[in-house]
């Protein structure tokens, strides 16, 4: 435990990841919802990043999964909230709750 | 402790503290912020790992972009001093408890699994190695996927503008 490894830095990416999950279980607001989606989207990056640096030192496998991940967060990102904008005109709520017009 | 142990451990402190804090926030707005200062934090420690580019582009495309569209969208659909319901008591109760097993699980297969480190010369990531593989063509180039995401983003960019665009009704 005396010097950084690979060991905490999986530690804190774990955390975040889990934090995310109760997040996303607890939430009923789509947006922050979708900023849950954004911390499980970061833990991942911080995994792929550190397995990079102290395993794979070798390659840029790691850096270019994570370049890619956060490309896509991005045009899911932007999905989401014109998503939730379009039901926001349509509902005046973005409570998950209320959210039932495609049940029949 | 060494100053870049305690360096890291302040980082891990803002991306957890940050997290934790956005995710049970009662205001939408200072959950906004919370989670800002979580994905800073995230970039501080892919600073201290020397992955300067992947630092900038969390900086520009995380905190420059994603939240500032998280927030614009909040400013549209909330009033943005609103407190929100507080989620049902079960729920929060349960989902914590899966939280917390599943961490502590995971802490302990980490702590056990013995990771072994490639002893392969290392390749710097800097903007130039990065750039040159990104676009090579030859066996472990990146310039399929390369191609293939802005296809996406060109598809995310029109799919945005369709499905929100405000259609006129005639009167």
């Amino acid at each position: 435990m005396n010097e950084i490894g690979l060991t905490q830095i999986l530690f804190v990416s774990t955390a975040l990841f889990f934090i995310g999950v109760y997040g996303f279980l607890t939430r009923k607001n789509m947006i922050t919802m979708l900023m849950s989606i954004e911390l499980l989207l970061n833990s991942v990056n911080i995994n792929f990043i550190a397995f990079n640096k102290y395993l794979y030192a070798d390659k840029l496998v790691g850096l270019f999964f994570t370049v890619f991940i956060i490309t896509i967060a991005a045009a899911e990102a932007a999905v989401a909230i014109a998503i939730i904008i379009h039901l926001y005109r349509k509902l005046k709520s973005i409570d998950v709750d209320d959210t039932d017009i495609m049940k029949f | 402790m060494s100053a870049s142990q305690i360096i890291f451990y302040i980082i891990a402190a803002i991306i957890i503290g940050g997290g934790i804090l956005a995710v049970t926030s009662r205001k939408i707005f200072r959950a906004a912020v919370f989670l800002l200062f979580s994905l800073l934090g995230i970039a501080a420690l892919y600073f201290y790992l020397n992955y300067e580019f992947i630092a900038a582009v969390q900086i520009v495309v995380y905190v420059g972009g994603i939240v500032v569209l998280i927030i614009f969208s909040i400013f549209l659909t909330h009033a943005s001093g609103d407190e929100m319901k507080k989620p049902v008591l079960w729920r929060s109760v349960f989902a914590g408890l899966a939280a917390v097993f599943a961490t502590a699980l995971t802490f302990l297969y980490i702590t056990e699994h013995n990771f072994v480190a490639n002893s392969a010369a290392s390749v710097s990531p800097s903007v130039r190695n990065i750039g040159l593989q990104m676009l090579s063509t030859t066996e472990h180039g990146y310039i399929l996927p390369f191609e293939v995401v802005s296809m996406l983003l060109l598809a995310a960019l029109i799919g945005c503008i369709v499905i929100a665009i405000k259609i006129k009704t005639k009167e």
